[in-house]
């Protein structure tokens, strides 16, 4: 065998009894009989059908919007345009939650007023008395529109005399990062290599499109039951809709499916709108189509590598540009855009370094989070040029990165440096020792192999001043309640709160009930998104039981006469550690406690590093909490006459810090594997002047049970994150090294490399010289 | 277009309605009678979401009328099983990562009943098949696989006993 793995540095793994276990989650059996109420099942007395009028332009001016027929007829309950809101702002920047103060320019339209930017922006919104009626009078707005010059390239939209979307040149955002003395390693190299890579869009696809339900309640308060990555767009909703924040509740569902797609404002702001026109209860269901129309998507990138390396694979210096595709208006791209340039040179130590970055705005779809934020996109430019750089100098894929991974101690290009285990080699000889040798070439079937490693961050930019809040709280009859305002979006975000609180309350998990994701009923847990609940909800879900359980056993320590240290609680009992048959019932200490008046409750606010900015000009300083690393390895077979690529054997391995619930990181793994697979090679968005033209599931193809293997997973445990228990994050870590993976190992099946993804068989033959 | 009566069992469930005839089974069961486990995602027969066994076999309740559905017998996913008294593909799909966010579910649930009712021990090529035409983008398939598997050696256990 080519590849062996040695073996792991030792870790010290404290032995837990309910963390680290595959258990059921408490989510999952309502979901397989169908009991779990989602956002489109759910209905009101007297409910209202909601639909929206969307442009049909990429640039256009309103000329005339007449509403009047479609309110007049009969079932219908109200019309509403821009000029009937309180202010059409859309505010994407929120202060306190996303920064200091809003950034000027980051503001959408809710409803476009005179200009609309992209085709699918809303204009109007409908609500009739049923859905047949929403749509009939959807029809009967009469629009006309004067069509405005369009840019739908980056680099045109920069251009002098380009249509300008976002003043003074349609840059929304650029950083850059400044280290060391690029051009002068440069001379020193024994080779530069330059290589430009484009990664493409990408559709998040969730099997559950974009719905709600609102209504207003006895107090008067607009409640909106959604599914949604963010409770705290309840402010930025507020606003919108003109409403006092503690008027405006946000009750979130089951999310069926986010990846980021959920992670700005969809419905909401229309549902509160109409609620408070109409004073009625109001649905709004996005169908396939308006969903893939109406939210963001994956930024497409394209990026440059000038590489001076050294003859025994040395990396000396890097100087990398890439330019992101916005869409119409800012959203998130100018925190996508940092994410790829602190990422931009992957997990390397390279002590001279240049990275300039641009985001630009044209008249296309906007674009904003997507598993990953910005860190996919690089790891598919920098692991290729890994390869390349391998193939110019002779030298194996895995010796050329072995001899440039960063280790525990160093310093990232943007100057912060690895506090917690770093194992790139124990990860990428894992996958490979696993992928084993290649089956045989047949034909013109080529087999090839490829890998990549890679590093992501977990938690928000830590100048954000992320926190999180959860409260836990001890029943007379021995179970427990756990509030906290987390979306769970199906990676398993809130049993894993459960696991970590009978962990250590010693309640078992059918003894716990979790009530989450409400504005109005549980602390507030922040955003799931950035790969975060875990680590900050975690953290913040572990103090509030470690306090309770400091309570019940400072209180069992008179009782068996003890140290509080020698005692432990599981199985609903407090024991004494040496012998366990020294117990006392956990209802009963609680009893006491309660009689007492030991509080058998507690919130807790988790803070991450709070930190200043980086430095704009050198873009050093601390941008995230930590990171997750790891590598995925992919054996392929491309027919080099049909140009069509099958994936023989996909293996990933992640160092997970501690897998709280291995079964739920498994399917993490194997699902953002997949994920990764598909945006490699079937998933072709087709853009083409401004327009999605693979605007449903039969043209835009996400993976099927029957296009790839399951992912083999090796789940590597350090102890080292910052997590609870030593846990990283590993949501959005485990799509990151799949697309790059995959494109290695057809580059190295055909002996040349596509430099643009998806590897369409198409591109293939163009590739091979066997198409134009 | 007039509406027409149709009468359908759903779940064991006899139901008479009165439809108009473009209405589909997705939306008659969905809207009409309240069965919001069988899930909409597409509305074209892409996504599987909307799967219920129709007279045993599994279909795409977006691709028919609902005046197609007279006199049949429907069984839902909640049909299969409850929180109660949970069907075994129902318990593999939960024991074995099948569910992550859980859309899907509903409908891969009632296309394995409908695979493991025609081949009560598949290979796993016979379940991806079964399976191809129920999209899933959480769980990358191979759990679901899983699943499959431990609730065919699970029924045929309970068969034997």
């Amino acid at each position: 065998m080519k590849y062996t793995a040695k073996p792991l540095p030792p870790v010290n793994l404290p032995e837990l009894k309910q963390v680290g276990k595959p258990l059921r989650r408490v989510d999952a059996l309502s979901k397989t009989v169908g009991a779990t109420v989602y956002a489109g099942d759910f209905s009101l007395p007297n409910m209202l059908y909601a639909r929206v009028l969307r442009s049909s332009l990429p640039h256009g001016r309103i000329t005339r919007l007449d509403t009047s027929k479609a309110a007049a007829l009969a079932g219908v309950a109200c019309v509403l345009t821009a000029k009937d809101l309180p202010q059409s702002i859309l505010v994407t920047d929120m202060p306190g939650q996303t920064g200091q103060k809003r950034r000027s320019g980051s503001d959408a339209q809710v409803l476009a007023g005179e200009v609309v930017r992209y085709i699918g922006e809303p204009i109007a919104l409908v609500a009739a008395e049923t859905l047949d009626l929403a749509e009939k009078a959807l029809q009967l707005i009469e629009i006309e529109y004067e069509a405005l010059p369009a840019v739908y390239d980056p680099f045109e939209a920069m251009q002098p005399g380009a249509p300008i979307l976002h003043a003074p040149d349609n840059v929304v955002a650029r950083w850059k990062i400044r280290k060391g003395d690029v051009r002068a390693a440069m001379r020193t190299a024994d080779l530069v290599l330059e290589n430009t890579f484009q990664a493409p869009y990408q559709e998040h696809a969730y099997l559950e499109p974009e719905a709600g339900v609102s209504w207003i309640d006895e107090r008067g308060v607009i409640n909106i039951r959604v599914c949604t990555q963010v409770v705290e767009h309840f402010r930025s909703i507020s606003l919108a809709v003109g409403v006092p924040q503690n008027r405006l509740r946000i009750q979130g569902t089951m999310v069926g499916g986010g990846f980021g797609g959920k992670e700005d404002i969809t419905v909401e702001i229309f549902l509160g709108l109409l609620a408070k026109a109409t004073r009625k209860p109001v649905k709004l269901v996005y169908t396939r189509e308006e969903s893939i129309l109406a939210h963001s998507k994956r930024h497409p990138y394209v990026i440059k590598h000038r590489t001076g390396v050294m003859r025994d694979g040395r990396i000396v210096a890097a100087e990398i540009e890439m330019v992101s595709n916005s869409g119409a208006y800012v959203f998130l791209s100018p925190y996508v855009l940092l994410y790829s340039t602190g990422m931009a040179t992957g997990p390397y130590r390279i002590d001279n370094v240049s990275v300039d970055a641009l985001s630009v705005a044209t008249n296309t779809p906007f674009t904003s989070a997507f598993r990953g934020f910005g860190a996919p996109q690089v790891c598919c430019a920098y692991e290729q040029q890994m390869d390349e750089i391998a193939k110019a100098l002779d030298l194996d894929p895995l010796e050329v990165r072995r001899i440039n991974y960063l280790r525990k101690g160093d310093c990232t290009a943007h100057g912060q440096e690895i506090t917690s285990e770093a194992w790139l080699e124990e990860t990428a000889t894992r996958v490979l020792e696993a992928l084993g040798e290649p089956a045989p070439d047949q034909g013109p079937i080529k087999v090839g192999q490829g890998f990549a490693s890679y590093m992501q961050s977990y938690g928000r930019i830590t100048w954000l001043h992320d926190t999180s809040q959860a409260w836990v709280g001890l029943e007379m009859d021995g179970t427990a309640t756990i509030r906290a305002g987390v979306p769970d979006l199906g990676a398993g975000q809130v049993s894993a709160l459960c696991q970590i609180v009978s962990e250590v309350l010693g309640v078992p998990m059918h003894s716990i009930t979790i009530y989450h994701t409400d504005s109005a009923t549980t602390p507030l847990s922040g955003t799931s998104t950035a790969t975060r609940q875990l680590y900050m909800s975690g953290n913040a879900t572990l103090q509030a039981a470690n306090t309770i359980r400091k309570t019940l056993l400072e209180r069992a320590s008179k009782y068996f006469e003890e140290d509080p240290q020698n005692l432990d609680l599981a199985d609903g009992k407090a024991l004494v550690k040496s012998d366990p048959g020294q117990a006392l019932n956990l209802k009963d200490l609680i009893t006491v406690c309660a009689a007492e008046g030991l509080p058998l409750a507690n919130l807790a606010m988790f803070k991450a590093p709070f930190t200043d900015p980086i430095d704009p000009e050198t873009g050093q300083g601390r941008i995230w909490p930590d990171f997750t690393f790891g590598a995925q390895a992919v054996e392929v077979a491309v027919d080099t006459e049909t140009g069509e690529v099958s994936v023989l054997k996909a293996v990933a391995c992640h160092d997970v810090g501690r897998a709280i619930n291995p079964g739920a990181v498994e399917g993490q793994i194997q699902g953002g594997s997949s994920q990764g697979m598909g945006y490699a090679l079937t998933e072709d968005l087709s853009v083409v002047d401004g327009r999605i033209r693979a605007g449903s599931l039969s043209e835009y193809l996400i993976p099927t049970s029957c296009d790839f293997p399951a992912t083999q997973t090796i789940i590597l445990e350090s102890g080292s994150g910052v997590g609870p228990f030593g846990a990283k994050g590993i949501g959005e870590p485990a799509f990151t090294p799949a697309p790059p993976a995959v494109a290695n190992a057809v580059a190295n099946a055909i002996g040349v490399r596509i430099f643009e993804l998806p590897i369409t068989p198409e591109r293939v033959l163009k590739a091979l010289g066997k198409a134009p | 277009m007039e509406p027409e009566v149709i009468s359908l069992t759903v779940n064991g469930r006899r139901h008479r309605l009165l439809i108009d005839p473009n209405v589909t089974l997705l939306q008659a069961l969905r809207e009409h009678l309240g069965y919001v486990d069988v899930k909409n995602g597409c509305e074209k027969g892409d996504c599987g979401a909307c799967a219920v066994l129709m007279n045993g076999k599994a279909v795409n309740s977006c691709l028919m009328l609902a005046v197609q559905a007279h006199g049949a017998e429907i069984v839902t996913a909640a049909g299969l099983g409850s929180l109660e008294h949970p069907h075994p593909i129902q318990e593999a799909f939960a024991d074995l990562g099948g569910a992550q966010c859980g859309y899907c579910t509903p409908g891969m649930v009632v296309a394995t009943k409908a695979l493991l009712d025609e081949i009560p021990h598949p290979s796993e090529e016979e379940i991806r098949v079964a399976l191809s035409g129920n999209l899933c983008r959480c769980t990358g398939y191979g759990q679901i696989v899983e699943a499959v598997r431990a609730a065919a050696e699970k029924l045929a256990a309970a068969e034997t006993v």
